[in-house]
């Protein structure tokens, strides 16, 4: 590779003759679309595994006497919530509003980490209570499912920090636009995911 | 990279209007069964079925209003892949279920 | 501070040990002080290393599994060896947690660090080039996705000289692997190194199959797509699909050990078959990702050296399609005898014969291309016949073992084993050895030598048979898998012949490295001039050999199925463009290099207990991935003139010819 490389400035007044590289931002979301897919089943792998393993409760507690639905109703409306936001910063950016975009990304992330103190509040509540992870089957099954859900909104929410520096720094950029569009599509997808964990683990558990 | 040029990607994606109409159907598809499961309006199978339905809808939902997947014939690979990953996550979680039941049916697991 | 690791880690009074540690010492500084004696280092970091450039990773992914098919192969004589002693009371010279581990290592090494990488490699390497493309979706991910892969073999490879590996069976299945049973540090080798050389694998899936979705050449419809596409395509859908499964259940088994959790344990309500399901639903699947490329391959070498098209074309995409999907409906046979019962051990066993069909169909499709063709016995053609015939063999002992009834006598016996060795090695080695037989000239620009590439297809073929039929007797003897000694004297002979076989196929391998060495010496007498040296049929032909960094001056317009063939017959194929353009090109970068490396550190810090490491390792890797986004300048404009250049010098050399 014996070539002089001209600056990026240069490259990109080169214009758009370049059809061959296709679409970046499109190229981008579809891959991270295509993980999101990979995602899915790692979530239900252990959708699976937790399904096997609900009732085997060990002699320790029941999810009868464990899960107290109301409070788990909140975090579904803040984590429903932050979803929603995160929308409107995709329609703001759509629009070029670069404040806009900051202001409703800023939201979605607040939201997002109030559901992860909830859900830290939950668990330590649990382990308090005797019923840790260690304490049976059916307990490790719930904690490392809803707790594989929270740090992909931990995550989410570290990425949404990080994003709303570059935003702020470099604006709206071609680079950017596609890392929001990313990021929104992680987050619905991470709401989506509740919305099974909500059903399937907490309604299911207390019936 | 131009702020100007409407990166011919975003586009499509929605608007306040059906981000809201999204948000008012979730709320409403989470409260039911949450109130089904609270009261015991309904016998326990009734119950299961009915909360299992309203997820799925609920899913439906929010794909068409916050993911926009319905929407124009562009994203035919996302939806594509979308079916496959179904696919694979039924064959995954059904075939796991039937096979771990069988087991332990066979094994007398519980009893 | 240093967790579990002590001074007691390393086995110095093992002899065997100490001698291949001292051996991969000696040959390492050699290496290092050659780099460093012909001044090499720069050139290494800049153009390798840190190369972005998807042939350049293609051939370090290779180098890599051929370093671990050594390692892997060596393990495999030490047990043929073993097996051949230890008859009748001998103990033979491994003792059983030396034995243990030495199996669960080759099977670890062969599927993980010998297989998946150098089919990343060729895929690496011809896909970008079979579809028109400049580079891959994703280069810097692709980059990563390497160095992430090379952390796991460090991983592996480190455990041979501090503290253990698994001696678990390559699978580690629990509760043996549980804390309980294995208390040291050899699961956790085999956890950390699998997870993040897996984690490296996925984003290769997701890469190629953002590549060959969205960076095809003009014209190139699904269907015009050259076979080794197609087959890559369907194996790298598998990859990400599948791989997610293992991820979550090699998690699962950790939290176990680390966190005193209850998935797969005796007690508290764990449930092992759980393990078992989980990961063979992921393991079914790895063998199709394994040898679908292999049968990619195998087309395309057939249609190059017949000198017709491929027999029955679009039956062989919808063959691998079925596969695709039915590979995912099958995976209960690896555990018919578990207990399951009789309708659900029927429907596996069932999808199981369904899905030699579609396999049945694509032998039919390479046998009618080879029918009236003029076939050329080239070293991929003698590859391929001996696939033809071995796998066809492996196959019908495949269908048999997916008898439920059967497979209860023959689970876990030699049977299975000589089984798996017969479409893995039959299929998936001779597949890939085909491969870099074939595309050799393209990365390198000289054709490897046929006498020696000829010597070692026989060996492998031969010694195979030698190897591997004792192993079905054995099998119907009785004999079970993994056995360090036995007191059978019936059993003796048979192994004996199998230790021979091995021993052939070292002479294989042998033919096939002394065949790089020698065709690396003659490199002048067999260099390819045209960059099309077989008269071949897709895209990577057009270009030069070895091929530009940018792999296409123009982006070809495909209209036909052999798009290059169609070319050659229009006669527009060695037609100067008018012009030249600039390119567009990804930069290097050293970001993959070093979350590979800290993620290696990672690694060994969760194995050891040393959690300081392990956290120091993890903010590391964090910071160098937010530190890479914000790094804008990561693309750059080849000028037209410097493309220009290159390419005259390839029209010179096709006018000398001519």
């Amino acid at each position: 590779m014996s070539t002089q490389s001209m600056t990026n400035q240069d490259a990109h007044a080169h214009g758009h003759e370049h059809h061959e590289h296709h679409d970046p931002v499109a190229t981008k979301v579809f891959g991270f679309w295509i993980y999101i897919m990979s995602d899915c089943v790692l979530f239900a792998t252990i959708f699976a595994t937790y399904a096997v393993l609900a009732t085997n409760y060990a002699g320790g507690p029941t999810s009868h006497e464990l899960f107290e639905l109301p409070f788990v109703l909140v975090e579904t409306f803040v984590l429903l919530a932050s979803s929603f936001m995160i929308g409107l910063a995709t329609l703001a950016m759509n629009k070029g509003n670069k404040q806009g975009t900051m202001l409703w990304l800023a939201l979605t992330l607040v939201l997002g980490a109030v559901f992860v103190a909830l859900e830290i509040y939950e668990f330590h509540h649990f382990i308090s209570e005797g019923a840790g992870p260690q304490r049976s089957a059916f307990l490790s099954s719930f904690f490392t499912l809803v707790g594989t859900h929270g740090l992909h909104v931990t995550s989410g929410v570290i990425w949404a920090i990080i994003l709303l520096i570059q935003i702020a720094t470099k604006g709206l950029t071609d680079m950017n636009r596609s890392r929001l569009m990313c990021l929104s599509l992680f987050w619905h997808f991470l709401h989506i995911i509740w919305i099974c964990v909500f059903t399937i683990v907490y309604l299911v558990g207390a019936i | 990279m131009s702020n100007q040029h409407q990166s011919q990607e975003s586009h499509e994606h929605g608007s306040v209007k059906s981000y809201t109409t999204g948000l008012i159907l979730s709320i409403i598809l989470t409260v039911i069964p949450f109130g089904l499961v609270m009261t015991g309006t309904l016998s326990a199978t009734a119950t299961l079925a009915v909360i299992m339905i309203m997820a799925v809808v609920q899913i439906v939902v929010q794909v068409v209003y916050f993911l926009h997947l319905s929407e124009g014939s562009g994203p035919r690979w996302n939806m594509i892949s979308l079916w496959f990953t179904i696919l694979i996550v039924a064959i995954v979680v059904v075939g796991s279920l039937w096979i771990m039941f069988h087991l332990n049916h066979n094994l007398m697991v519980g009893m | 501070m240093f967790g579990k690791l002590s001074i007691e880690a390393i086995p110095y009074h093992e002899p065997i040990v100490m001698i291949a540690l001292g051996g991969a010492a000696l040959i390492g500084l050699a290496i290092a002080a050659a780099i460093t004696y012909y001044k090499k280092w720069g050139y290494l970091w800049k153009e390798w290393i840190t190369s972005v450039d998807h042939k350049r990773l293609g051939v370090m992914y290779i180098i890599v599994a051929i370093i671990m098919l050594l390692r892997g192969f060596s393990d495999a004589i030490m047990m043929r060896a073993q097996q051949a002693i230890a008859s009748g009371g001998a103990e033979g010279y491994l003792p059983p947690e030396h034995y243990d581990q030495i199996f669960t290592a080759h099977g670890v090494i062969m599927i993980f660090f010998m297989a998946m990488p150098f089919m990343v490699g060729l895929i690496n390497i011809v896909v970008p080039l079979q579809i028109g493309a400049r580079d891959v979706a994703f280069p810097f991910l692709n980059s990563l996705s390497f160095w992430l892969t090379v952390s796991g073999v460090i991983l592996v490879n480190v455990s041979l000289g501090v503290g253990e590996f698994a001696a678990t069976g390559w699978l580690a299945y629990p509760p043996l692997s549980d804390i309980q049973y294995s208390p040291g540090v050899g699961v956790d080798y085999w956890i950390w190194s699998l997870q993040i050389s897996g984690i490296g694998t996925l984003l290769t899936g997701v890469n190629f199959f953002v590549t060959i979705l969205k960076m095809r050449a003009p014209g190139m419809t699904m269907m015009k797509m050259p076979m080794f596409t197609w087959t890559s395509l369907c194996s790298v859908v598998l990859i990400i699909a599948a791989f997610p499964i293992l991820t979550v259940t090699i998690a699962l088994l950790t939290l176990d050990r680390y966190l005193g959790t209850h998935f797969f344990t005796n007690d508290m309500g764990g449930n092992q078959m759980m393990y078992v399901n989980l990961i063979w639903a992921w393991g079914h699947p790895e063998v199709y990702i394994l040898v679908l490329p292999a049968f990619g391959i195998f087309a395309e070498v057939v249609a190059t050296y017949c000198k017709k098209r491929l027999f029955g074309y679009t039956s062989m995409v919808y063959a691998t399609v079925a596969i695709t999907i039915l590979s995912f409906l099958v995976w209960l046979h690896h555990f018919f005898t578990m207990g399951a019962g009789a309708n659900v051990n029927s429907f596996f066993g069932i999808a199981t014969m369904i899905i030699a069909i579609p396999t049945g169909v694509k032998i039919f499709n390479w046998l009618f291309t080879m029918y009236e063709g003029r076939v050329q016995f080239t070293v991929p053609m003698a590859w391929t016949i001996g696939f033809l015939i071995t796998f066809t063999i492996g196959g019908m002992t495949g269908v048999l073992l997916a008898v439920p009834g059967a497979d209860y006598v023959l689970h876990n016996s030699l049977f299975l084993i000589a089984h798996f060795h017969n479409v893995i090695i039959g299929g998936v080695v001779f597949g890939y050895l085909a491969g870099f037989t074939y595309w050799f000239p393209k990365v390198f620009g000289f054709k490897l030598n046929e006498k020696l590439g000829k010597a070692s297809a026989w060996c492998w073929i031969v010694g195979f048979f030698v190897a591997f039929m004792p192993l079905y007797a054995l099998g119907f003897m009785g004999m079970t898998r993994r056995l360090n000694s036995y007191d059978n004297p019936d059993w003796h002979f048979p192994l004996i012949v199998a230790a021979v076989g091995a021993a052939i196929i070292a002479c294989g391998i042998a033919c096939q490295l002394l065949q790089v060495v020698v065709s690396i010496k003659d490199r002048h007498k067999n260099i390819d001039e045209t960059g099309d040296p077989w008269g071949g049929r897709t895209l990577e032909w057009s270009i030069p050999s070895p091929a530009p960094f940018y792999n296409f001056a123009h982006t070809p317009v495909v209209e036909e199925r052999d798009a290059f063939w169609h070319m050659k017959e229009k006669g527009i194929s060695e037609q100067k463009p008018a012009e030249y353009q600039d390119i567009h090109m990804p930069k290097n970068t050293s970001a993959g290099f070093f979350i590979g490396i800290i993620a290696a550190v990672f690694g060994f810090g969760l194995i050891w207990h040393m959690w300081w490491l392990a956290i120091a390792a993890g903010v590391g890797i964090f910071v160098t991935m937010v530190l890479r986004t914000f790094n804008d300048d990561i693309d750059y404009y080849v000028p037209a003139a410097e493309v220009e250049r290159i390419e005259s010098q390839r029209y010179q050399k096709l006018s000398n010819q001519a």
